[in-house]
């Protein structure tokens, strides 16, 4: 099936007779999974399994949605928004994939999590020209738009974040013997890759990975302590990053510590850590976090609390996925609402790579979201920052870590 | 003691029943209409309905493989997923890294899984029960992790897994991908049906059911209870292996994320809810492990797994020995109504 | 060699997890003569009750002795209503039963009390021990309470009327029942004690691991290693294996070259089936002699 352009007339006709004004004279134009009253999202995450922790992606952003049909929809559409479990499995992901297509018949397939579960329904969705919509996983590949013109990412990549810390640590610790310890999977593997590169060969790392089965992480850290490194870059998951960072300051190992940002939470990771243990720890944003007293009283965050308060109040705040499905709702609004009533896959698509300056509430300020026609890296502005007594203190200028392709 | 009394009757069950071996297939009858709606359905239903039905045919064989080794020699083994994972990766690469024909990879997956399994049941031969399951569980466990090593990743794609060409129709077939898979994959899974039925009817086959029943008594009448119990892993481990290479075919793609524990948990349980030791419900063990997570999370998507939990408690109280115990049912109930 | 005593050390602290675990799994084990998958995660939920326990005020003594009446109960209620009526069910639908409890607990846990990590208190603190940075006052602690716990089950085994009509009723439930044991209630008591002594682990594990629903996942596997090696009818030689796991585990990871570190748990259950191979009932366990 390619994109089946349905004009629908008959909708078309009775809208023309409601309104006279000049939207009326504005062609509408519809895909499968969009008419006057509708637009129908197909989405996908781990509810089950042992990612399920990322389940409230998709419950906050089936609330967001909540939120906006309350509101009036978008352009007077609502959005039905239907989002199903592939249990982080890739074959999974693509039946759940497969069945939003073919069988609810959804316009766009939305921020599907995970690298492993969007490589394996890519090939699929490039080939029936469905947009792979802001795909949450940070790895690099899905900024490939000649390649893959159906496909555009959301959060910065984990390479773009690696190489910023690369370049942090080559100008502020020439010398420092660093050690990095990273997940063994698709997300330490890239970070680590934009490590190296920023550090284009001019220091030696000490690789230590671990897998997520292990409980403790402990010997790990033991282990680097032994190596006498003075730089540990933690490229973690919370639970891993907690136990790092607690871990490091038992043993009394005083060594300057960089977490990833996917782990850099105050209340989910930094309080359990211990904030005494936590004190000079770097790190790297783009959004604001919940549970960082300094943004309070951000007119951004109030809307965000809001939000919570009556449209997802058993959402937990100290939750970084709570601001992460938030802010990619946000993104998804947006760009509905540029459409207009050209809801066709292919405008979805040009819209998505046509967002200038955008900044959903939850972004760091200074950071915007661009994409053109060769960019569809949609966040690729990071802002390092230092943790001190109980919230990060944001230094330095917005870095963009574009990683060229 | 009247309690204790009552409760005389709780003999601890054998590991595994004795499954007579006729009361392990299905009547030809049966056989021939159900064969019948699955050469047909296609023709009626969505692409992704026959992609689902494509994927139980898939989980059907690896139950199928389960169900011979547990059900026909009484081994068990929560190592499945090894099996499965070994046969994907190797159908992938030699498509995508040496070219070789898809159709080709199969037999290949099948006998690199057969020589994996049949080293794996020389050790295991020591193990029974409990150390078995948790030999097995040890090899499920650390597959995934040998499939991201960094010196395969050359050619296993490491932590990134492979995308692999889904093939087209041949012969210029009027079919597009996803039915051509299904009749492709519906006469794999049929010849290895047809063939494990006679394997089990063999003299191999009632070697492994005389173990299953009783190890030593079945030396005792001269079975080899070594040979045939690794000869019972290896062919259990290559039919699995080339499920997991038409799972790699069919799904185009594969990862060390596809193959972790839960698969081999899942294929377990479909083991269990088809009827152990009855092949023909590996095929509804296969379409349970597909269909009720989906049916789950329909009815609440926080507690999907709760909701999963307790629809296989209800099944297993209903039918604790599974799709055997209706068809058993359903049998007895036609021949009253035959012999009314 | 100050790297070979740190590895050992951290492994011993480490080890102390899994001998925990193990000490639930040979507890079950004894009572109903095979694994319980989902022990892991009613140990998560008791550790989850008593930190809920403490978050309303209770002190930590009475949450922990709350918690371990409320996971005893909440053992032998599950026995009674999800179980006994499965007694006669053959062992693999046993054990299909014990993967559905184990998805309704963890799912349930995750939907009451969310994924995010919690901090979870120590009553013996986390200075260094004995001046060693390596281990933790509360580690050493953990040791202790694991060896209590030991010598604990060891006297009740050995030394009880009830202890004995356990092990009777699992060993030989015809011959136990004969002797007027009843077998269906030890069975329920069982489940009450390793459901308890689930909940100390839990309870010790949560300040190292951090307190979240899948806290008991990775724990598990090495519990199950452990209590396999040391021989599942042993509660000493459970512990001595998950020390053993422990100390193996980072000596792999440490000095293996190449793939070590990336396969140290892979390396570990191998060493532990060749053990197995070679003494198939563990390394403590009583050999089985099998009637025909």
């Amino acid at each position: 099936m390619s994109a089946t352009r349905r004009t629908v007339a008959f909708g078309a006709a009775v809208a023309a007779f409601v309104f006279t004004s000049t939207t009326a004279l504005a062609q509408k134009k519809y895909d499968t999974g969009a008419t006057d009253k509708e637009i129908k999202i197909g989405h996908i995450v781990p509810y089950s399994g042992p990612a399920s922790a990322y389940g409230v992606i998709g419950k906050t952003e089936e609330a967001y949605f909540k939120m906006i049909n309350d509101n009036g929809g978008i352009n007077g559409r609502k959005i039905s928004f239907v989002s199903y479990d592939d249990a982080y499995s890739p074959p999974k992901a693509v039946e759940q994939v497969r069945k939003l297509v073919e069988s609810d018949e959804v316009l766009v397939v939305f921020n599907p999590l995970g690298t492993p579960s969007n490589s394996a329904i890519q090939k699929y969705l490039n080939a029936k020209k469905v947009p792979q919509l802001f795909v949450a996983t940070g790895a690099t590949k899905w900024n490939d738009p000649k390649h893959f013109p159906w496909t555009i990412g959301w959060q910065p990549s984990y390479q773009s974040e690696g190489r910023i810390y690369a370049k942090y640590l080559m100008k502020e610790k020439p010398d420092a013997k660093i050690a990095v310890l990273y997940q063994n999977d698709d997300f330490g593997k890239d970070y680590l890759k934009g490590l190296k590169d920023g550090f284009e060969g001019k220091a030696s790392l000490i690789e230590e990975s671990y897998e997520v089965s292990e409980p403790t992480i402990d010997s790990h850290i033991v282990k680097l302590k032994a190596t006498g490194a003075d730089v540990l870059i933690s490229i973690t998951t919370p639970k891993f990053a907690a136990q790092a960072i607690k871990k490091a300051a038992e043993i009394d190992w005083k060594a300057l510590q960089i977490v990833a940002n996917v782990s850099a939470s105050v209340g989910s990771v930094l309080k359990p850590a211990g904030f005494e243990n936590s004190q000079g720890l770097l790190s790297a944003a783009y959004a604001k976090d919940a549970s960082d007293p300094q943004w309070q009283n951000d007119p951004g965050m109030q809307k965000f609390f809001a939000f919570l308060d009556k449209y997802y109040p058993e959402g937990d705040r100290l939750n970084s996925s709570v601001v992460y499905g938030y802010g990619a709702a946000q993104t998804l609004a947006k760009i509905l609402e540029m459409c207009g009533d050209d809801l066709t896959r292919a405008n979805i698509m040009k819209q998505a790579a046509n967002l200038k300056d955008f900044t959903p509430d939850t972004l760091l300020p200074g950071v915007k979201i661009n994409t053109s026609a060769t960019d569809f890296a949609p966040i690729e502005q990071l802002q390092m920052m230092r943790f001190k007594g109980e919230k990060w203190d944001l230094f330095g200028d917005v870095i963009s870590g574009e990683v060229g392709h | 003691m009247s309690a204790a009394a009552e409760d005389a009757v709780t003999e601890a069950p054998a590991a595994v029943e004795a499954v007579p071996k006729r009361a392990m297939t299905l009547g030809t009858g049966t056989s021939l209409v159900i064969l019948a709606a699955l050469l047909v359905t296609p023709m009626f239903v969505k692409n992704f309905v026959v992609f689902q039905m494509t994927m139980v045919m898939i989980y059907g064989i690896a139950v199928l493989a389960l169900n011979i080794l547990t059900g026909g020699s009484g081994q068990f083994s929560l190592g499945q997923s090894a099996f499965y994972a070994l046969g994907a990766y190797t159908s992938a690469v030699l498509m995508e890294n040496f070219n070789v024909n898809y159709a080709l990879t199969l037999p290949i997956a099948g006998l690199v899984s057969f020589g994996a399994g049949y080293l794996f049941g020389k050790p295991a031969l020591r193990l029974s029960g409990i150390y078995l399951a948790l030999a097995t569980f040890a090899l499920a466990v650390a597959m995934p992790q040998l499939l991201k090593l960094h010196f395969l990743e050359h050619w296993t794609g490491g932590v990134q897994g492979l995308t692999v060409m889904k093939p087209d129709a041949p012969f210029g077939l009027p079919l597009g991908q996803d039915k051509w898979l299904y009749y492709f994959t519906l006469a794999i899974s049929l010849a290895i049906y047809i063939g494990s039925v006679n394997l089990l009817r063999s003299r191999s086959g009632r070697a492994f059911m005389s173990i299953r029943d009783n190890e030593i008594a079945a030396s005792a009448m001269g079975v080899d209870v070594a040979q045939y119990k690794t000869l019972a892993f290896g062919i259990s481990a290559g039919i699995t292996g080339i499920a997991g290479g038409l799972s790699a075919i069919v799904v185009a793609f594969v990862a060390p994320d596809s193959y972790t524990i839960n698969l081999a948990i899942a294929l377990f349980l479909g083991m269990v809810v088809g009827g152990v030791g009855w092949l023909p419900g590996s095929f509804v063990g296969a379409a349970f492990i597909i269909f009720v997570p989906n049916i789950a999370e329909s009815i609440s998507k926080g507690l999907s797994g709760a909701v999963f939990g307790v629809l296989l408690f209800l099944v297993i109280f209903l039918v604790p020995h599974g799709a055997r115990q209706v068809a058993i049912v359903a049998q007895q109930m036609l021949g009253k109504l035959k012999k009314n | 060699m100050e790297l070979l005593t740190n590895q050992v050390l951290a492994g011993i602290a480490t080890g102390a997890i899994y001998a925990c675990m193990a000490l639930a799994v040979v507890m079950i084990y004894q009572a109903i003569d095979h694994l319980n998958f989902a022990q892991g995660e009613m140990a998560m939920f008791s550790t989850f009750i008593s930190w809920q326990l403490m978050q309303w005020g209770v002190p930590y003594w009475s949450a922990f002795l709350l918690t371990l009446a409320i996971s005893f109960a909440g053992g032998i209620l599950i026995e009674r209503l999800l179980f006994k009526p499965l007694a006669k069910a053959p062992v693999l639908t046993n054990v299909a039963g014990f993967i559905a409890l184990f998805a309704i607990v963890n799912s349930v846990a995750g939907l009451t009390w969310d994924f995010t990590i919690k901090q979870y208190p120590t009553p013996f603190g986390s200075a260094p021990f004995l001046g060693s940075q390596l281990i933790s006052t509360h580690q050493a602690g953990m040791i202790g309470v694991t060896l209590l716990m030991l010598i604990g089950l060891y006297l009740f085994f050995q030394f009880t009327r009830i202890g004995l009509a356990m092990r009777a009723a699992a060993a030989l439930p015809e011959s136990a029942r004969l002797v007027g044991v009843n077998t269906s209630w030890m069975i329920a008591l069982g489940w009450g004690m390793a459901s308890a002594i689930g909940a100390v682990a839990g309870i010790l594990i949560a300040p190292v691991v951090f307190l979240e629903p899948n806290m008991m996942g990775g724990v598990l596997v090495y519990g199950f290693a452990a209590a396999v090696l040391g021989g599942l009818s042993s509660p000493l030689g459970a512990v001595i294996g998950g020390f053993l796991v422990g100390v193996f585990e980072n000596l792999a990871g440490t000095y293996i070259p190449g793939v070590g570190n990336e396969l140290k748990l892979p390396i570990a259950l191998a060493l532990i089936i060749t053990v197995l191979v070679f003494k198939p009932a563990g390394l403590f366990g009583r050999a089985i002699v099998k009637r025909v």
